[in-house]
């Protein structure tokens, strides 16, 4: 049935929302690292374990994305159909199945791992202690079943389009978004209501909106977790953009690597069509609105916007200089405006409660929330997302729970290779888009790698520079031949060849291509070798001083030195695989250095600990 | 329709997937799109292509070159662009590492040279039967199971080195 106006748009949720359900829901986290980990055997068992005991009427088993808790993957939530109890389980196994359907939503199942919900919904709800998260990206992701359109109507879906085109001028919007001082999530933070206006004030007989989905960022999957899981909050909020601006075309652009939410978009739009939501003379307003999904193709610069809108023509995605800005000549030269999918999640929350109140939440410069993908040495990794003006310190230690087994925490990556390390000196301090940038980071899209004491500072940053290397469209001289050199050096500093003149060499070198380099990703190349230098000149200091790697991650600056612990049991010199370990039964054994090739198997095979690293 | 290079892709079914892709084409062409407009389905279209031969050889570009009216320099720079794609046979077992920053703190590089050490070649080649290719990739997006592999669509978790034989083995035809 076509929802033609904003009244049968709410008669229709409401009658949705009456309708009897069965009592108790389990809610099955179907995301791509969910299914990875096994959720679908946990479903299987599920659907065959209620089928079995004929609880159809008793159990509404619901398909949702990811809750964010990828540590605990996979995850379910029985909760009751008033929500005034709820469970959580992680690492389920199908064999718990009949003990979690025995417990219901009042008892725990024995042998299993629940966990805490440690985040609130600020649209409905207030938070309780230790809810250190709040939900305004991630509102519907993992609560919702993503390709149930009908979960999403009764749950204010497409409110915010009805209210717009019902009760608001293009102008309107914008002033509602500039107020709110939403900022582009992607990275930059540039202010979207400005964005929109620079585009609205364009004439011109074609205008496109593009949901920038491609994201690139080794360690961020937020917006993977967004389209996946709440596909139709994007297609809502293009829909609002492109009233805005005066679009009648949203493009959404999203890497080939994410089949799942490619799917789940393609049936969202679907559906939306079918019910009018997308199309022709929406909400019976006169506006029309149609999305097309556009694939990536395995380019890291194709987030960059002019680069993006190159690859949707068709063409390389090398990026062009700006001015003009896509707000002038976009998509096939006609005015267009680029938002990631976070910043998209979070336009139909502020139509619906309004600019004041997303103000209220975050820090002044930085209002609303910013999500957080948490990897790397973090106990719990997952999806965080917080108030703007977090410390790093809640979010590493209270919602990531500390660092996987009991080490030092050393340094935090944010802004993927574009952005920075933070050390443990500014745990404390409450991050936005401004104070990540005055320490020598930035937001990026919200990849967070945390690091600790076994991470080689030099090391990691030859990891980022190689990733840059890789994505260099090769347009620009400094960026192709510069990062080229840098990252010898830095190969050099990790195999003790380097000298203290490498070390200012690389200085100088960053700085020019910071100054130089025609786009984003070239001018923020050496971004994560300065903060690493800024933060651990000594570890840099002790590579290329002592020939020494403090972190033993250089394999050619460690030594494999056998000790008098050595029983001369022979295991070590069975498993090297280039046999330069010699010595006779019981007596110590000796590594031959010329010949050795750092593997590290006689270190691991070693039951006496008589292998030492130095 | 059948192949009208000379020769080298004579293959038995390979008229079919001309046909197919052919078709594929024809769909997207008919939209209505004006006629400058008409490569922004370029993309789209190599996936399929990709999809369907496996790795996009010389005919299958000079295909799409004129069925889009493009020079095959166009063509040719788009698939050199973009890692996604590639102009060599590959291996029936596509084994990619994500090397993304994640997998790569929790040892990723490690895991990917076993690789290279027990199918013998370099990262980026296929074994000479065509059974194999070994390939890195940038992020999955499954951090909590770093390092990640991914063999085809199956994704393996929490690897580490000594998983690499036991993965090998069950790639069996």
């Amino acid at each position: 049935m076509r929802i033609d106006t904003t009244r049968t748009l709410r008669d229709l949720a409401g009658e949705i929302a009456s309708r009897p359900h069965p009592p108790v829901k389990i809610s099955v986290s179907m995301g791509t690292c969910g299914i990875a980990a096994g959720t679908g055997p946990v479903l299987e068992a599920l659907r065959t374990a209620v089928a079995e005991r004929h609880l159809e009427n008793a159990v509404e088993i619901s398909e949702v994305g990811c809750m964010g808790l990828c540590y605990a993957e996979p995850v379910l939530m029985v909760s009751s159909n008033d929500g005034s109890h709820r469970l959580i389980y992680g690492d389920v196994t199908p064999q718990q199945i009949p003990a979690i359907l025995d417990a219901g939503v009042d008892s725990i199942a024995p042998g299993t791992r629940t966990i805490e919900r440690n985040w609130y919904y600020p649209e409905w709800e207030t938070p309780a202690p230790g809810e250190l998260q709040a939900r305004i990206v991630l509102r519907n992701t993992g609560r919702l079943c993503p390709e149930n359109l009908e979960e999403y109507l009764a749950s204010d879906g497409y409110a915010a389009l009805g209210k717009v085109l019902d009760t608001m001028t293009p102008q309107e919007v914008i002033d509602l978004i500039t107020a709110s001082g939403l900022r582009g999530r992607g990275g930059g933070g540039f202010p979207t209501g400005k964005k929109w206006q620079f585009a609205a004030a364009r004439q011109s007989d074609e205008k496109f909106i593009i949901c920038n989905a491609d994201e690139g960022d080794p360690g961020a999957f937020m917006d993977r977790a967004v389209l996946e899981g709440d596909p139709h909050a994007v297609l809502e909020a293009m829909a609002i953009g492109g009233y805005a601006i005066g679009a009648h075309t949203g493009v959404i652009y999203i890497r080939a690597e994410y089949p799942l939410a490619v799917k789940r978009l393609e049936i969202a739009i679907e559906q939306a069509h079918e019910r009018g939501l997308l199309g022709k003379n929406i909400f019976n307003s006169g506006f029309d609105f149609d999305i097309q999904i556009k694939f990536g193709a395995g380019a890291f610069v194709c987030g960059e916007e002019t680069a993006l809108i190159h690859s949707i023509e068709g063409k390389r995605g090398e990026p062009t200089v700006k001015p003009p800005f896509p707000a002038d000549k976009g998509l096939w030269e006609k005015p267009t405006v680029v938002n990631n999918v976070e910043t998209y999640a979070c336009i139909a929350a502020i139509v619906r409660k309004g600019a004041e109140w997303f103000r209220s939440i975050g820090t002044e410069g930085s209002p609303g929330t910013k999500v957080f993908a948490l990897a790397g040495k973090v106990a719990k990794v997952g999806l965080a997302e917080v108030p703007m003006g977090t410390t790093l310190r809640t979010i590493i230690y209270e919602i990531g729970d500390g660092i996987r087994n009991n080490r030092q925490f050393k340094a935090v990556q944010t802004g993927g290779p574009s952005g920075g390390c933070i050390t443990a000196a500014n745990l404390d301090l409450p991050i936005d888009y401004e104070a990540l940038k005055k320490i020598g980071s930035m937001m990026g899209s919200g990849g967070m790698i945390v690091m600790d004491e076994d991470d080689c500072m030099v090391n990691i940053a030859k990891f980022f520079l190689e990733f840059t290397l890789d994505e260099s469209c090769g347009k620009c001289t400094p960026c192709r031949i510069g990062n080229r050199r840098m990252y010898e050096m830095l190969d050099d500093i990790t195999s003790g060849r380097g000298t203290p003149e490498t070390i200012e060499k690389l200085k100088m070198l960053s700085a020019t291509i910071k100054d130089t380099a025609l786009c984003g990703l070239g001018q923020t190349a050496p971004n994560p070798v300065l903060s690493t230098l800024a933060n651990f000149e000594e570890e840099y200091m002790a590579h290329v001083r002592d020939s020494r790697c403090p972190a033993g991650v250089c394999s050619k600056l460690i030594r494999y030195e056998i000790t008098d612990r050595c029983v001369g049991c022979g295991i070590c010199l069975r498993h090297c695989p280039v046999h330069c370990i010699s010595g006779e039964r019981k007596m110590r054994h000796l590594i031959d250095q010329e010949r050795c090739i750092k593997c590290g198997v006689c270190f691991q095979s070693c039951r006496f600990h008589a292998v030492e690293k130095r | 329709m059948s192949c009208q290079c000379s020769g080298g892709c004579g293959a038995a079914g390979d008229s079919e997937k001309f046909a197919e892709l052919d078709r594929f084409i024809t769909e997207l062409l008919s939209r209505g799109e004006p006629p400058e407009r008409r490569r922004g389905n370029l993309i789209q279209i190599l996936h399929r292509a990709q999809h369907i031969f496996g790795y996009l050889p010389e005919e299958v570009q000079k295909f799409v070159a004129e069925r889009l009216d493009l020079p095959r320099a166009e063509i040719y720079g788009v698939i050199s662009f973009y890692s996604y794609f590639t102009d060599q046979p590959v291996g029936r077992y596509k084994i990619n590492v994500c090397t993304g920053t994640a997998c790569f703190v929790k040892g990723a590089p490690k895991v990917l040279d076993e690789f290279k050490r027990q199918l013998n070649i370099r990262e980026g080649e296929s074994t000479p039967d065509g059974k194999f290719f070994l390939g890195a990739l940038r992020c999955v997006g499954a951090c909590s199971l770093a390092p990640v592999v991914m063999v085809n669509e199956r994704v393996y978790g929490n690897m580490t080195a000594d998983k690499v034989a036991g993965i090998l083995a069950e790639c069996t035809d």
